[in-house]
Formats: structure tokens, C-alpha cells, sequence
């Protein structure tokens, strides 16, 4: 089964929720939180990427140089991206500063009908040994066909993988199912889904966009992004999970993320809370939420493991009984756990 | 900073002009070479013989060539005055050439050999210059806005500017050189205003119809003269208006919350490409007025 990539976008997609006010210490926090999560990049920047930040489109807080040294210096494992727009940002200012604070992956992006005013960008950086890949965004503004006219021209400048944003989250379930095997017929190289929730469809989007053959997961922490937010990355891992792919992630690295470091900063929490993903994973009625959150509290556990331990004894709506049974055991292997076999 | 409307002698040879490039920019300038009083096309250069400019311009009975620069290299009798409507990459080839040649050029791509010029601006001082640069019609159209703005308010730290275009008017050219544009635009308009942080932001709508080109331009000042601003405006408004009749500022200045704004829109005369392409006149009627200044002027001193 091919791999699946999770490209973060949240302190980029997330700088539009805040106003572009991000902080030095949530970039750190953020970049120690998810390295080695499994994340295959954490992409940093203002909301329309390098050199974005304007009386356009916000001021950031931070200059784009502050922002990548903090996150480069933050990150050992995960790779280190950006994402620019032509027409924003160029080479010489942006591009080349980038390559120099230690950026590994690079998106590249246009409306989606523009694709070749990427060329000049994808070329540069390929031929400097980078790894690009084309964005197309506003995918949802044309036909199938044109979106794969302009996504052959990005693989023809040499991008290593394509990205189509449903920046106003309008897509209908049959567009992505139409696109996405369009891009499966047509591409040679990899290709995925950055999907917003305005319709509430974010999620299950881009699970459509998977099983018709993307292999890139585009998105942030707690939907953390412009708007009504992103695909949430932790909810469409524990489906995947749920649905039988296997990922090479740290599920509850992303929670932790989601619940210590994204929900205290936003403005509005419109993200799924971890304790709802776990209870949808572990098939376990959520009428149970209030009795865990209390029990777990109780008995010092985490209450998405008594979630998961409920939903491996299979129970049952009305059996709330089982809750406190299930926190007193999961605290007792705590303080005295089985020997090793 | 106005310009006094060229004065035509009573009996005024035309001074031979080629224009280099077949694209949108190239075809629009014979267009407005075709009605000039002062010039008239020696050569339209490309090097492809299929392209939709070459025909345009057989149609039109104008002499043309797919040899490029080396036609003008081997003739170089066929013009006195060179518009390069190619390419960043392509004129970095040819200016050495035309400079050689010692032909009066003017450059129409982003590359940036020669000096800047804004025709309101300074004009008087680029005329013995051998290779001239438009810059990109986003700076044509907003820098001179930022110029009287950066006049008015010399301290203005930071300026910005976003040019919407219609992407059917954006040809290939344009297209592969997106990223000169856009340095181009944002150097010029901090060369023009002595402004020390300036940004430019190139957008391209595809909507259809296509939309009329659309230029914003942002200021961030304390305490503005909006009396004088206006005022200023007005007379660059009009000052623009008589080499390029479809610009106007269509809202401003507005201030709020610190930040000034003012948007031109440029009605295109609908020459090559129809009125929606103001980005093609901007750059081209600023070409054709330094041409025929140029040529005016030599006549003058005759």
C-alpha cells in the first residue's frame, strides 16, 4: 500500500484564525510538539505564504525569516517547509533566503486555472536539488479536465507532487471523487487534498480523495486554519487508522498538540475535540463523554484510553456502569503494571 | 510633472521603429505605432512564423521577419528605435546588440538592463539614455500614485501595491516571467519613492468576462494631508490621462486605521486585446510617449 504523507499546515493556515499574530513561542512549542510526530513537514509562514504578510492580507506579528529560524530550529526529524505564491513572493527575496534557513520542501502555488506561473519557481528549485510540489488553489472554480491540464503542466516543470486546495471548502463529495480520479488516470506523480470545512465535509473529503489514489494529507491540528478551519489532521488519521491504513504516526502526539498547544490559542475552537475522535474510533456511544471526562478525572487516567478500553469490551448504550469499572483498572495497571511477558 | 501634448511639425519624416516579440505587447504596440504621427514600424520581429502576431501583422501590410534581433543585427538601417516586447531572458540577449547598434531601446520586459522610467516622472532625464525600462504595467500604473504619495508624506515607512489583472491578458511572456515582475515592480517602487520597505503584489483573475485591470495602492501614515493628497492626485491623474487615456482613480484616497488607499483602474483602448487589458495600454502607450518625445526631440534640436 503506498504511503500516506501528512503535510501540517497548521502555523500556516492558522496565522489567518489569529489574525497572523503568531508568536514566537507558539512556533516553538508547536515545531518541538510535532517533530517526529510523523508528520512528513510542518509548514511555517504567513496565511498565503512567504512574503504574504501585507496591508493586503495581514500584517504578521513576526518577519518570514524570525518565523523559519525558530521552527528550523525546532525540528530534527520532520522536514521544514514553506509554501509561496508567485505574484507574492520571488526568488531572489524569498526562495533563495528560504533554501539558506534550512527549508526542505517547498509548495508552490497558483490559482488554479495559472498554473504557469509556477514554472519559473518549480524549475529554480529543482534544478537547485529542492523538493517541490505545485499548488492549485480554488480548485472547486474549474472543470475536471482544465484541473488536469494545469496539474500536468506543474508535473512537466518538475514538481514531485501536486496539491489541490478546496480553499472555500465547496466541494461536493462527487467533485473530489471526479478530480481525484482524474489526477489517479493522469499523473505520474503523487498527488493530494487540502480541504477546508465550510460545508462540514473536510474530513470526509479528503478521505474520498485517498481512496481514489492521493497520497498526500494536507491540513492542521484542530482544523486550526482561515475560516471555519481545515481537514483536522488527528480526526482523518484515526479514521485511516480506523479504516485499516497504516500509518507511521504518533496519534496521540497529534491529541496532545490538539488539546495543550492549538485549543488555547484559538480564537473560536471549531476543531473536534480528541476525547470525540477516540470515542468515534473506539465505536463507543457518545452519551458516554460526561461519565468518562469525570471518571478519567477521578481516577487520574487519560480518558481517551478509557475510551479505547470500552470499546475493546464492545459495550453497549445504557451500560455507563462500565466506566468506572474500566478507570479503576486502566489506574491500577498504572500504578502496578503486569509483568513483562 | 505634466507633459506637454507632442506639437507636431508641419512636415515631419516618420522615424522607423522595430518592435522585437509577436505577443500581446508587441502586437499592441503596432497598433499604436500604426496611428502615430512621429513613427511608423521599419520591422516587426519575431521567430516563430506561425504565431497570431506574425499574421497580425501581414495583415496590416507591415514588413516582418522570424530572424528576431539578428534581421535587425543585418539590416540595422530598418529602424532608428527599438521596442523589445520579448522576454527578461530574451532582451538580457539582446541589449548588448542594440546597444552596439546604437539603437534608442525601449524595454518592455521586467529585465531590467537599462534605466527606469516613468514618463511623468523623469522623463527629461532618460531621453540620452541608449536602453530604457518600462518596468511592468503594475508599476506603471501604481508608482506613479506612490511617487506623489511618498512626495506629500516623505517619512511613509512602508508602501504597498497590488495589481489585479485579467489572466487573458497576461500572455506567455508575462506567465514565465512572473517572478521579474514582481521583483521589478516592488524595486522600482522603492527606487522612485525613496520608500524603505515597498511590496508588490501581482494577481491574476480569470474570470469571464474579463475583469478591467485593477491597481491598489497602500500607505501606512500618521496623520495624512488628505487635502494635499487629493489635490496631488488630481494633477497626476490628468498628468497620466494624456499618454494614457483610460486611467483613472476609481476610489481614494481613503484613510482608516492608519493605512491609505487608492485604486486606479485602467481602461484599456482596446487596441490589440478589448478594454478589459489596461495592463497592455499602461506599458505601451508609456513606450509609444517615450518614442515620440525622443523623436521630438531630436527633431527639435535638428
Amino acid at each position: 500500500m503506498r504511503e500516506i504523507l501528512f503535510f501540517d499546515t497548521t502555523l500556516r493556515d492558522g496565522s489567518h484564525a489569529i489574525k497572523h499574530q503568531v508568536k514566537p513561542e507558539l512556533i516553538e512549542e508547536y515545531c518541538k510538539s510535532m517533530d517526529n510526530s510523523g508528520v512528513y513537514v510542518v509548514i511555517v509562514g504567513p496565511g498565503n505564504g512567504l512574503a504574504a504578510s501585507s496591508l493586503q492580507i495581514g500584517l504578521a506579528l513576526l518577519s518570514d525569516n524570525e518565523m523559519l529560524s525558530i521552527a528550523r530550529k525546532n525540528l530534527h526529524h520532520t522536514k521544514l517547509g514553506i509554501y509561496l505564491i508567485p505574484g507574492f513572493g520571488t526568488i531572489r527575496d524569498d526562495i533563495i533566503p528560504a533554501i539558506e534557513n534550512g527549508v526542505e520542501v517547498f509548495k508552490i502555488g497558483c490559482h488554479c486555472t495559472e498554473a504557469n506561473t509556477t514554472r519559473q519557481h518549480i524549475e529554480y528549485l529543482r534544478d537547485h536539488n529542492q523538493e517541490v510540489y505545485g499548488v492549485l488553489m480554488m480548485y472547486h472554480m474549474a472543470s475536471t479536465e482544465r484541473i488536469i491540464e494545469e496539474a500536468k503542466k506543474m508535473q512537466s516543470y518538475g514538481a514531485h507532487g501536486i496539491i489541490l486546495m478546496d480553499s472555500a471548502g465547496a466541494s461536493t463529495p462527487e467533485m473530489v471523487k471526479k478530480t481525484f480520479s482524474g489526477l489517479f488516470n493522469n499523473l505520474d506523480i503523487r498527488f493530494g487534498f487540502h480541504a477546508h470545512n465550510n460545508l462540514g465535509l473536510a474530513i470526509a473529503n479528503t478521505y474520498i480523495a485517498l481512496e481514489e489514489g492521493a497520497s498526500i494529507v494536507d491540513g492542521t491540528i484542530r482544523g486550526f486554519g482561515a475560516g471555519v478551519g481545515n481537514c483536522q489532521i488527528e480526526a482523518v488519521a484515526a479514521l485511516l487508522e480506523k479504516c485499516g491504513y497504516k500509518l507511521n504516526i504518533d496519534l496521540y502526539q497529534f491529541f496532545n498538540t490538539s488539546e495543550k498547544i492549538i485549543k488555547p490559542i484559538m480564537l473560536e475552537d471549531k476543531g473536534l475535540p480528541a476525547i470525540s475522535i477516540v470515542s468515534g474510533m473506539a465505536g463507543v456511544t457518545a452519551a458516554f463523554t460526561k461519565h468518562v471526562e469525570s471518571a478519567a478525572k477521578e481516577f487520574n487516567v487519560d480518558p481517551k484510553d478509557v475510551f479505547i478500553e470500552l470499546g475493546k469490551r464492545k459495550v453497549v448504550a445504557g451500560q455507563e456502569d462500565m466506566i468506572i469499572e474500566v478507570a479503576k483498572t486502566l489506574s491500577d495497571r498504572a500504578a502496578y503494571p503486569p509483568p513483562l511477558t | 510633472m505634466s507633459i506637454n501634448r507632442v506639437s507636431l511639425p508641419t512636415e515631419v519624416k516618420k522615424t522607423k521603429v522595430g518592435i522585437i516579440g509577436t505577443g500581446n505587447i508587441g502586437c499592441d504596440l503596432l497598433m499604436k505605432v500604426m496611428r502615430s504621427p512621429l513613427l511608423e514600424c521599419g520591422i516587426f520581429a519575431g521567430h516563430n512564423p506561425d504565431s497570431a502576431g506574425i499574421k497580425f501583422a501581414r495583415q496590416h501590410n507591415i514588413k516582418t521577419t522570424v530572424d528576431s534581433i539578428d534581421y535587425i543585427e543585418k539590416n540595422p538601417d530598418c529602424c532608428e528605435v527599438v521596442f523589445d516586447a520579448t522576454s527578461a531572458k530574451v532582451h538580457l540577449y539582446n541589449a548588448p546588440i542594440l546597444d552596439r547598434l546604437s539603437k534608442f531601446t525601449l524595454d518592455l520586459t521586467p529585465a531590467k538592463v537599462g534605466i527606469f522610467c516613468i514618463p511623468i516622472i523623469n522623463m527629461d532625464d532618460i531621453l540620452n539614455k541608449n536602453n530604457i525600462n518600462l518596468i511592468t504595467c503594475g508599476g506603471q500604473a501604481s508608482i506613479p500614485i506612490a511617487w506623489v504619495l511618498s512626495r506629500v508624506h516623505p517619512e511613509i515607512e512602508y508602501l504597498e501595491v497590488v495589481a489585479t489583472i485579467a489572466s487573458r491578458s497576461a500572455g506567455i511572456g508575462t506567465r514565465n516571467n512572473i517572478d521579474e515582475f514582481t521583483q521589478t515592480t516592488k524595486d522600482a517602487l522603492k527606487e522612485f519613492t525613496g520608500i524603505k520597505k515597498t511590496k508588490a503584489i501581482i494577481i491574476l483573475n480569470p474570470a469571464d468576462p474579463p475583469i478591467t485591470m485593477h491597481n491598489t495602492i497602500y500607505a501606512l501614515i500618521n496623520n495624512p494631508d488628505m487635502a494635499r493628497i487629493k489635490d496631488e492626485l488630481c494633477k497626476v491623474e490628468l498628468a497620466v490621462k494624456e499618454y494614457v487615456p483610460g486611467y483613472k482613480i476609481s476610489l481614494g484616497p481613503v484613510y482608516e486605521n492608519g493605512r491609505l488607499t487608492v485604486i486606479v483602474q485602467v481602461i484599456g483602448s482596446g487596441d490589440y486585446l478589448p478594454p478589459y487589458s489596461g495592463n497592455l495600454d499602461i506599458i505601451t502607450c508609456a513606450a509609444i510617449k517615450i518614442a515620440e518625445t525622443y523623436v521630438l526631440k531630436r527633431f527639435n534640436k535638428k
